[in-house]
């Protein structure tokens, strides 16, 4: 499988570490009232689609970079790959 | 002061030197490493700082800096390795803090890693046996990370393009030096 990076190019799948969902990145408020129930959702709750999954890898043997990677579960095909800061500075976050 | 015996990353008292065919893999124990990583906010202000320590702009992704005294590659998003001759710039890392202030964060990389200078016109076969890089398609000038049997290695191709200078994990050496030798071998 070849991963294209943002700026590297297509990259071989072995040089990547594979983490999970990408939804890790919403790490919740732990000051919230709703925290015990937030976290439990957080770190035990995932979708399982037949489709496109939006998904972490880390660029362990390149440039050491995270990356949001949409892959299609049915055929791996891969539509969209993104810097993980990139997805975090949108949402108004690490800037 | 103990009266200690410098030894070279492959514990000889000379650095390795292998011919085999065509091929030459030198170790070279004379070079000066340090690692550049803009911090927050400051990145416009690091890359200024290197363009006035190099020359020429900050390399970017997949590239080298290539001159002397120092040189320079792309690690990362906003992170460089900054190399020199380890006799001239043994205080590579205080000189680049002195020079980066708050910009960045410096950290020493001398002893970090052990370097191999790999040339010959069979280069390129031996490179396609030991790693998914496609080095084919790397010019002079260019400089990447990649897995070298398990081992977290730069690849920087130098001029002229039969040379090529792999800096890997120096705690290493040893595995990754057999490595290469194990690709010169088959390709000879």
């Amino acid at each position: 499988m070849i991963i294209h990076h943002p700026t590297l190019g297509p990259r071989d799948s072995a040089e990547f570490v594979y983490l999970g969902d990408a939804s890790l990145i919403n790490r919740p408020d732990p000051t919230a009232e709703t925290k015990a129930q937030d976290f439990h959702d957080y770190a035990y709750l995932r979708d399982n689609p037949a489709g496109p999954i939006r998904e972490l890898w880390f660029h362990e043997g390149g440039d050491r970079s995270w990356l949001v990677v949409t892959r299609d579960t049915t055929t791996h095909e891969i539509t969209a790959v993104e810097f993980a800061r990139d997805v975090a500075r949108k949402q108004g976050r690490s800037v | 002061m103990h009266d200690l015996t410098p030894l070279n990353a492959l514990a000889g008292d000379a650095p390795a030197n292998d011919t085999i065919g065509t091929l030459t893999l030198t170790e070279n124990p004379e070079l000066a490493l340090a690692s550049v990583a803009a911090r927050k906010g400051q990145e416009r202000k690091c890359k200024a700082a290197l363009k006035q320590l190099l020359g020429k702009p900050a390399p970017g992704p997949g590239k080298a800096c290539l001159r002397d005294p120092e040189a320079a590659f792309w690690t990362g998003p906003d992170q460089w390795m900054v190399g020199a001759p380890y006799d001239t710039h043994e205080d590579l890392a205080d000189q680049l803090s002195k020079l980066l202030g708050a910009a960045a964060s410096v950290t020493e990389q001398s002893d970090a890693w052990v370097c191999f200078d790999l040339r010959g016109a069979a280069m390129e076969d031996a490179m396609a046996l030991l790693g998914p890089l496609n080095i084919q398609s790397m010019k002079t000038g260019d400089a990447t990370r990649t897995s070298i049997h398990h081992l977290g290695c730069f690849v920087i191709r130098r001029d002229p393009s039969d040379w090529v200078r792999i800096l890997g994990p120096r705690s290493s050496a040893g595995s990754l030096h057999h490595a290469i030798i194990a690709a010169m071998k088959s390709v000879a």
